[in-house]
Order: structure tokens, then C-alpha cells, then sequence
């Protein structure tokens, strides 16, 4: 039953890249599409335009989009489920903040641009995440025994090191030239506009390491959920395995985000609805929902958000949060069961 | 059974088990050292209140301090200076303890350490409001700012408990958090949406953004102080039921907690608090989310403990900020809402590290 259900998830995630990349502005017939790659990859002959605009817009775009929301449907899923706190998702916890803030840094302070920003969101993520993960496990934090304090620690420093970077954020904001400040405001709610296939390349071996190993610590990880104490009684290492499970879910959000900035609630959504429409906790679907909500986001931002607003290519981030609340909300008020 | 036995259930109970939470016995000795804390935190309030008059661009002797608060001469240059750092010093302590207050109810009434007065969606209301306020009807001024400010924040705050409290369970702390954060991050990209497509709008609402206390005079002030009163009266009253909401709702209700009516009234207080302070300061985040854990390192869980204690601590935090951001960037000043994360995240880092496990 659960199989079915993921499998139609990982169906609906192909049948949407195939209409983000064939429909919208510019529709591209299935034997035109099959001739434009097959073409590319073989050197032979071009159709004047269409081959351009699948091959240099559109496909890496669906590329992009389809891995950035695996990866923060994964990464999301993972803190929620270590954490054991519904909020709990890189936003909240500092992660996005770290890559905002160095991101905004580069753009503002040295009117970077590019894969220049991605490096510096990505160092900035996982720059800020070493940092909440030194201070959440120094201190007299060992066998403290109580339930989840060092879950608590880690989601309290990173809370306080989010507050701070925010506030740096803003700041950059109010002093920035106002066209750059515009720029930034477009990479900070998350935009698949630059996407390109160095971005996917870079990406997609990003993935290649890191899926295998969420598959491989899925199971210690369903083990943490019964508590620090029952998991360390099973045999389980809980400290190693929370730090491999914190690195694993911290580097899908980094990467994730220098591709294409901290797309808002797509980590936070993923798990919720994974689990309402499979009926249980399931990280696969977790990350084929975060596909599915990025590759319909911009669907909407990139092709009939410009009909609605006179051309403004909106940033995908902004219809994530637009169309994701709603449903979000629905989801809390349908649901029977006292926990979301 | 006889009757000693402390009943279980049931709504008719006056009476109350041993373990629930009393008041300090008169002789307690933590209860002094806490009270002891208090005053401490007290005395910290008022040097920094006198500091936030004296301190500046212009550096005023403390003796002219008072000399300007109690024998005015509109005619002396420092004494006019002092007048002018009135308002901004109430500000700081009005809206850094509602902030505080507002914060320590609220992660009591949602049970959660993530949530902040944020989390209802008062900033993200009023934030959108406000950009609304500017994009359509071209308002530039602080004080044309409040108002739209204030219906943002207590609509957002409304919709965020309404929702939260459909289903069976009425709003669940869980549910509660949950849409909250929904609720304001699509009222966010609503504001983005806006922002993105008119860059004159985001020039003016990025300033509003990072919140400070500067530049509002009394006009700006006044309107919001019955609307403070108000919340923190309620939420003041509320530290005994925050103390059994934490229990959780089945013995919260086991003790004869009416939990959905004093759920609700709590919420209310909050809204009051963080709302108005909202409107007057614009979005100042930190101090809500992180005071009340700063507090409990010092407190414990108590609530009756909590309250005062970020009352006092959080207002410190925000004057302190305050009087750092106006020299830290000579001659420029950096807005108190950017200052209070700065100064106040190494603090809360320190106190993460060195205690034990902080949990509700």
C-alpha cells in the first residue's frame, strides 16, 4: 500500500518535469523534445530556437528544481523526524540563514553574482551549521539523559545564531544600494531563474553521495525516534549517529539552497504532506513531495505568474509560500489525528 | 476510597495534588535567590533607562541628566537633547517588555522552545499590511504606519487561532505552531510577491523592517499604552495557568484548568503585547524567542518566575541594544532590532552551552 502510494508520488514527480519542460510560454511537441536532446547529445542538427530554449532554459531548470526539492524534502523530513519538532526544518534551525547571510554578503558588500553566491551560500551553510553543532555539543551536554536535550541544544543555538544572522541580513538590506537590495531579495526567496547545467552538474554529484547514504541511515535513524535512552538500549550510538544524520541533512540543505536560495517551506511542507498522503512517516516520499512542490512553484512563477503581473518573473520561493501555506492549513485543520 | 486522595479528574477541584506548582514557601531559599535576582535585574533596568538618556551623538553628564528631567530649561541645548531621548528610552521599555512577556506566554501556550510571538503571525500580518499601507496607499511615516501595522498583526494573530482551533481538539499547542508558521510564511511571500514588483515600495518597507525605537515621538506612542496595559495585565495573571498548560492539556484539565477558555484568554494577552509592539517598533525579533530561555537558566520553569523576570530582562536587553547601536557606527546609528540579535546571540549561545539541557 505504502509502495503504491510512493510510487505515484515518484510518477506524478516525472509526469511534472515532463510538462515544466514541454508546456508553458514556449510548448515543445514530445517528438520535437526527444529530437532536441537526442541531437545535443549526439552533436547532429539543431531546430533553430527550440533546441536553445529547452536545452539552456527549460531542461535545466526542471533539472534544478526536481533535485533542489529532493534534497530539501529529504533534509526537511530528516530534522523533523531527529528533532521531533514539527518547526523544526533548516530554516528554523539557522541553516538558510547562514547561506542568506553570506549570500547577501557577497552580493552587496562585493556585488558577486552567480556561482560566486552559490559557493558563498554554501559555505556560509555549512560554516554556520559546524557552529551550531560545536556549541549545541560542548559544555556538560554528555549524558545529561533527559529525552532529547541534545536535540534541544542544537535546535536552541541554532535559533539564537538564525536570530543574529537575520538581523545582518536586514541590515545589508537597509544599506545596500536599492537595485542590488532587490537582487538579493530575489536570491533570498529562493529563485530557479539562474539555473544552469554547471549548477545541476554540481548538484546532481551532491546527490549521488548523499541519497545513498540517507538510505543508509534510515534505519538507525527510525530507531532515534523511540528517544536518546530506548535507541542507546538498542545498541544504537546515538551521538555518532546523530552527527552523521546532522551532517547528511545539513549538506542536502546547503547544496540545495546555493542552487537555488532558501526556496521557503519546501523542507518544512514535504514531511507533513509525505506523510499524510502515504499514512506514515516515509522519507522517499518526503522527497519526491519536495520535487513535486518546487517543479509546480515554478511552473506557476516562471509561466502564468507573468500573465497575472505585467511580466514579473516571480521567484519560486514566493509561490512556495503562497500556495504552500493555504495548503498547509488544510491539512492541519482535516486532519483527525491530534498530532500533524 | 477515602477522601484524602487528591481526585484525579473532574472540573469541581479546588483541590490541588502536592506536586503542582505552589508559591515559594516564605522561608524557600531559591525563592530568595530569585527575588535577589529580580532586584538585580531591576537595578540593571534603571542604570540602563538613565544610561539611554545620557548616551549619544551627544554625550550629556548625568548631572545635566537630571538637572533636564527635573528642572527643564528649554533653552539649554543638552537639556533638549535629553527631552528628545525620552520618548525612545519609554519605547525601549515598553515594547521590550511586552516583547518579553509576550514570548514566555507564548512558548508556554504552544509548548514549543521554537515559538515566538512571531509565531502567531503578528509580524508577518503586520509586515504585509504595512507594505500594503505603502504600496497602495503611499503612507511614509511612522506614525501613518501603526495603524496598519496593528490590523495586520491582530488579523494574523486571529485567522492563526481560528484555524488552529478547528478540528476536534480546539487548538492544540502542536496545531497552533504549525499554522502559525504557515500562516506567516504565506503571508511573507504575499509581501514578496509586492515587494519583487515594485522597488520603490521594498525601499521604504526595508527600513520599517529592521525595527528600532528611534525616531517615534509621543504621537506615535501614546495610542498603543491602554493596548499594552491590557495584554500584559492578562498575561501577568496567567503564570499559574501557564505552569499547569505545561503539564500538559490532560492534567492541565485534571487540575481543574478550564484549558481551552484560559488557552484562548492567554493568546489574547499575547496578541495585546506583541501586536502593539509591533506597531510601534516594527519587527524586532530575538527578543521574545530567546529571553525567555536566557530567563530560565535562572528561574527554572516556573512561570510565576518567568514572567517578571523576562519582563524585566527583555526591555534591558532592548535599551542596551539601543544604546550600543547609537555609537557602535559613528556618526550613523544601527536600528535596535539589528543591535538586539548582535548583542543579545552571543549571551544566549553562552547560556545554551553552559547549562543543562534547557527544556520547557
Amino acid at each position: 500500500m505504502r509502495l503504491d502510494r510512493t510510487a505515484v508520488l515518484a510518477a506524478a514527480v516525472v509526469l511534472l518535469f515532463f510538462v515544466s519542460v514541454l508546456l508553458g510560454s514556449y510548448t515543445v511537441t514530445i517528438p520535437d523534445f526527444f529530437t532536441i536532446v537526442a541531437n545535443h547529445l549526439t552533436g547532429g542538427a539543431k531546430i533553430p530556437g527550440a533546441s536553445f530554449i529547452v536545452m539552456e532554459n527549460k531542461l535545466p531548470r526542471a533539472v534544478v528544481g526536481t533535485m533542489t526539492g529532493i534534497a530539501f524534502g529529504l533534509a526537511g523530513a530528516l530534522f523533523q523526524t531527529m528533532l521531533r519538532n514539527p518547526l523544526a526544518s533548516p530554516d528554523v534551525i539557522g541553516i538558510s540563514f547562514g547561506a542568506s547571510a553570506a549570500a547577501v554578503v557577497a552580493i552587496v558588500l562585493f556585488g558577486a553574482a552567480g556561482a560566486v553566491v552559490s559557493g558563498a551560500a554554501l559555505t556560509g551553510a555549512l560554516a554556520v551549521a559546524g557552529l551550531i553543532y560545536a556549541i549545541s555539543s560542548g559544555g556538560k551536554l554528555r549524558r545529561t539523559g533527559r529525552g532529547n536535550a541534545a536535540g534541544n541544544r542544537l535546535v536552541l543555538a541554532g535559533v539564537g545564531i538564525a536570530a543574529a544572522l537575520q538581523a545582518v541580513v536586514s541590515f545589508l538590506m537597509t544599506r545596500a544600494d536599492i537595485r542590488t537590495a532587490a537582487d538579493a531579495l530575489v536570491w533570498l526567496n529562493g529563485s530557479l531563474n539562474s539555473a544552469s547545467w554547471d549548477r545541476a552538474g554540481v548538484l546532481f554529484l551532491a546527490l549521488t553521495v548523499l541519497v545513498p547514504a540517507v538510505t543508509f541511515i534510515a534505519g538507525p535513524l527510525r530507531i532515534l525516534e523511540l528517544g536518546d535512552d530506548a535507541a542507546a538500549g538498542l545498541g544504537i550510538r546515538v551521538n555518532t549517529t546523530r552527527l552523521i544524520l546532522v551532517a547528511i541533512a545539513v549538506s542536502l540543505a546547503a547544496v540545495a539552497t546555493a542552487a537555488a536560495g532558501p526556496v521557503s517551506f519546501v523542507a518544512f511542507l514535504s514531511g507533513p504532506i509525505a506523510r499524510r498522503f502515504t499514512g506514515k512517516a516515509s522519507l522517499p516520499a518526503s522527497a519526491f513531495v519536495g520535487a513535486l512542490i518546487v517543479l509546480a512553484a515554478d511552473y506557476f512563477a516562471a509561466n502564468l505568474a507573468p500573465l497575472l503581473l505585467g511580466g514579473t518573473v516571480l521567484p519560486v520561493g514566493v509561490i512556495t509560500g503562497v500556495l504552500g501555506a493555504p495548503f498547509l492549513l488544510w491539512l492541519l485543520v482535516t486532519a483527525n489525528r491530534k498530532d500533524a | 476510597m477515602s477522601t484524602t486522595t487528591a481526585r484525579p479528574a473532574g472540573g469541581t477541584g479546588t483541590q490541588v495534588p502536592a506536586w503542582a506548582p505552589t508559591g515559594p514557601l516564605p522561608g524557600d531559599a531559591s525563592g530568595r535567590k530569585r527575588a535577589a535576582w529580580l532586584l538585580a535585574a531591576v537595578v540593571v533596568l534603571v542604570l540602563l533607562a538613565g544610561a539611554s538618556l545620557a548616551v549619544g551623538a551627544r554625550d550629556v553628564p548625568l548631572g545635566t541628566v537630571w538637572q533636564a528631567l527635573t528642572v527643564f530649561d528649554p533653552t539649554n541645548g543638552d537639556h533638549a537633547v535629553v527631552h528628545a531621548r525620552i520618548p525612545r528610552t519609554v519605547l525601549g521599555l515598553l515594547a521590550g517588555g511586552a516583547l518579553g512577556l509576550a514570548g514566555a506566554a507564548m512558548q508556554g501556550v504552544a509548548r514549543n522552545p521554537l515559538a515566538d510571538p512571531g509565531i502567531i503571525g503578528v509580524n508577518a500580518g503586520a509586515a504585509l499590511v504595512v507594505v500594503i499601507g505603502i504600496y497602495v496607499f503611499g503612507v511614509t511615516t511612522f506614525s501613518g504606519y501603526i495603524w496598519f501595522a496593528f490590523l495586520g498583526a491582530a488579523t494574523a494573530a486571529v485567522v492563526v487561532y481560528l484555524i488552529a482551533s478547528l478540528g476536534r481538539d480546539g487548538a492544540t499547542p502542536v496545531k497552533l505552531a504549525l499554522a502559525g508558521a504557515a500562516l506567516s510564511a504565506g503571508l511573507s511571500s504575499l509581501m514578496n510577491v509586492i515587494l519583487v514588483s515594485s522597488q520603490d515600495t521594498l525601499d521604504r518597507f526595508r527600513f520599517w523592517q529592521v525595527g528600532g525605537i528611534a525616531g517615534r515621538d509621543w504621537s506615535v506612542l501614546l495610542p498603543g499604552l491602554p493596548f499594552l496595559a491590557a495584554g500584559a495585565l492578562i498575561v501577568l495573571l496567567a503564570g499559574r495557568i501557564l505552569n499547569s498548560l505545561a503539564l500538559g492539556d490532560d492534567i492541565a484539565r485534571g487540575l481543574g484548568q478550564r484549558v481551552v477558555l484560559s488557552r484562548a484568554v492567554t493568546v489574547l494577552g499575547i496578541v495585546l503585547l506583541c501586536g502593539t509592539a509591533t506597531a510601534l517598533a516594527g519587527p524586532i525579533g530575538f527578543v521574545g524567542l530567546v529571553i525567555p530561555h536566557a530567563v530560565r537558566f535562572l528561574t527554572g520553569p516556573d512561570y510565576r518566575w518567568v514572567l517578571p523576570f523576562s519582563l524585566t530582562a527583555a526591555p534591558a536587553l532592548l535599551l542596551a541594544a539601543d544604546i550600543i547601536g547609537r555609537v557602535v557606527l559613528l556618526p550613523g546609528e544601527v536600528p535596535a532590532g539589528i543591535m538586539t540579535a548582535l548583542v543579545g546571540a552571543p549571551v544566549f549561545v553562552w547560556l545554551v552551552r553552559r547549562g543543562k539541557g534547557a527544556s520547557l
